[in-house]
């Protein structure tokens, strides 16, 4: 091959390697572009909120029950409502959930009846949560004789977002190596030694995300908890849970009344009166932060963890 | 003297007890330190069959392991060697559908290894591992070594300490860790996390080490000390070791087996069977001419 038939071959391949190139760059401005769209949604909806919100962000509007009047309007048995609601979710969710997911991928044998197990948990991620209202309410409120109350409605958050917790939790234990078990198990370890000395100590931070993830599922959900009959106009704070006499905690707000942010910003949006628009847009900027809070949360202590384990 | 003894023979003269055992060669014939006395058994396969699920991976398999020795396995890959090696410790056990049959007479007590009421973990507590690929566990050096023997109840941290260090010496690395004991294991290097991975099977004095390809995933200098380590490890333990590098067999090992397509097809005294193995297709193996 003569030296200018080597050049030209080789012109051609820069060519072919151009042109194939241009793919590659048209796809990095699509997938830009269409990040930005989903991030720029999100940024105006929290400007809107903040912005139509901004007269009633004062102390006064957390510290304020609810009133007739939009100015006076506060939202502090929401977000004491839903802290409460939140807490008795986590609490019940993440162990029965982490404990289910140990379960099925450690212990559980593999054949027909675990795999129907496996298909129903993930087809109840999928389950409206208007469904779980319902379940609860005759569950929860009516056949367990719980009423109205906040461990009602921590109990059907719980089993609403169970399905995450699960499959969040699994795929963090199966990311454990094989060769990690295998070392444990090679000097002696038993089943439960290996899951707790090992398994689960290094799929934390992956079962943490699976909660936060549950939780920030949790925290705006209105049907479920509208249709266990949490009230919507509510005066007065939960019992509180420490008590002068013996044994100094109670467990009596767990059976209280209660509402929450969504259900309160339901409430003001529905209202006819304009003022009350500007409490609901600012619980609702609120309710966001919270809950990219508890995002921000899982992302920190998420990176933590990896940075100790890295296979 | 050189006395062939096929397997055949091996397993007609079933030792009595481990007191008079038989190793697969007459003693005088075998070359170097070995020659120097008898060595007692510590384990022997009797008519072992392996099957997984459909695959009958191990086929008749008849060995004695003789004590403070280092017995190599060797053949083509998916001939069973690795197979075979985790079946001492019960390791298939944790893979359904694992099926053994026949005995692994463990000396001196004479328990059979893959009874069927024999508790693996027993079995792993006494029969330890040391992996193809390092798996340190993302702690501590000194939690990595120290955890067998917590897992045998092992609190006092004083004790510990003494035992981590005798294990780090063992599995030489003492030198380059004792300044970073509360250091991750992962920061060490392969070979290093190799050793580390010795010395924390040490640490709980198993009698017998299992070694599956240590070397594979290293480089020459690292798998030039692992070697020089497996070798001085027999004087306290009892070593069996797969590889698919001939040349390392015959580096590390006293006694060689060559398995093939599930089958055992030889076991001889190492310098025998690189020199004059008494099978063919052992002799082919050896010369490179398959595997």
């Amino acid at each position: 091959m003569s030296a200018s038939a080597q050049a030209m071959q080789l012109e051609q391949i820069r060519r072919d390697v151009e042109r194939r190139k241009v793919f590659d760059k048209l796809f990095v401005i699509l997938g830009l572009l269409v990040m930005c769209a989903c991030l720029a949604t999100l940024f105006v909806l929290f400007a809107k909120l903040v912005s139509d919100g901004s007269e009633r962000f004062s102390w006064e509007f957390l510290t304020n029950y609810p009133s007739r009047h939009a100015e006076r309007a506060g939202i502090l048995a929401a977000w004491v409502g839903t802290s409460l609601v939140m807490l008795v979710t986590a609490l019940v969710a993440v162990p029965v959930g982490v404990m289910a997911a140990i379960y099925l991928e450690e212990y559980a044998p593999k054949n027909w009846f675990t795999s129907v197990i496996e298909i129903n948990v993930n087809n109840l991620a999928g389950v409206p949560s208007i469904v779980y209202g319902l379940l609860a309410l005759g569950l929860f409120v009516y056949q367990f004789g719980l009423g109205s109350s906040i461990l009602a409605a921590g109990l059907t958050l719980a089993l609403l977002i169970l399905p995450v917790v699960i499959v969040a939790t699994r795929e963090a234990i199966r990311s454990v190596p094989r060769t990690i078990r295998e070392a444990a198990y090679g000097l002696g370890a038993t089943r439960w030694e290996v899951t707790k000395d090992h398994v689960l100590p290094y799929s934390t931070g992956g079962i943490l995300t699976g909660m936060i993830l549950g939780l920030s599922r949790a925290i705006g959900e209105t049907a479920p908890i509208i249709t266990i009959g949490a009230l919507s106009f509510i005066a007065f704070l939960p019992t509180s849970p420490f008590k002068g006499g013996f044994p100094y905690v109670s467990f009596q707000w767990l059976l209280d009344p209660f509402t929450v942010m969504p259900i309160q910003m339901f409430n003001w949006v529905s209202r006819p009166d304009q003022a009350f628009q500007a409490n609901a847009a600012a619980a609702g900027a609120i309710l966001l932060a919270m809950t990219l809070l508890m995002n921000g949360v899982a992302i920190y202590v998420r990176y933590r963890f990896r940075k100790k384990i890295n296979w | 003297m050189e006395t062939v003894v096929t397997q055949a023979d091996l397993t007609a003269h079933a030792p009595q007890g481990h007191d008079a055992p038989r190793i697969g060669i007459a003693p005088e014939s075998i070359t170097r330190s070995v020659a120097e006395q008898r060595p007692s058994i510590k384990a022997r396969a009797e008519g072992l069959n392996f099957h997984y699920s459909t695959v009958h991976a191990l086929k008749n398999l008849s060995i004695e392991i003789p004590e403070h020795r280092v017995t190599a396995l060797i053949g083509p890959s998916g001939c069973g060697k690795s197979t075979f090696l985790r079946c001492f410790n019960r390791m298939h056990d944790l893979t359904p559908g694992a099926r053994y049959q026949g005995e692994i007479i463990f000396y001196p007590d004479k328990l059979n290894l893959i009874g069927p009421d024999v508790d693996p973990i027993e079995v792993r507590m006494r029969i330890g591992m040391v992996f193809q690929k390092p798996n340190p566990f993302p702690k501590t050096i000194f939690d990595n070594v120290a955890y067998g023997l917590r897992l045998r109840g092992m609190r006092n941290r004083s004790l510990l300490q003494e035992e981590a260090e005798k294990a780090l010496r063992a599995a030489a690395l003492w030198d380059e860790a004792k300044d970073r004991l509360d250091q991750s294991a992962l920061a060490l290097s392969g070979g290093q996390q190799q050793r580390l991975c010795i010395a924390r099977a040490l640490a709980t004095s198993p009698e017998i080490l299992l070694f599956d390809e240590p070397t594979s995933a290293l480089d020459p200098i690292a798998t030039a000390k692992i070697e020089e380590l497996i070798t001085t490890l027999r004087e306290q333990v009892t070593v069996i070791i797969v590889t698919h590098n001939m040349q390392q067999a015959a580096r590390v090992s006293d006694y060689t087996a060559f398995m093939y397509l599930g089958e055992l097809i030889e076991v001889d005294a190492t310098s025998k069977i690189f020199t004059n193995p008494g099978k063919k297709a052992t002799e082919d193996y050896i010369t490179g001419r398959y595997g």
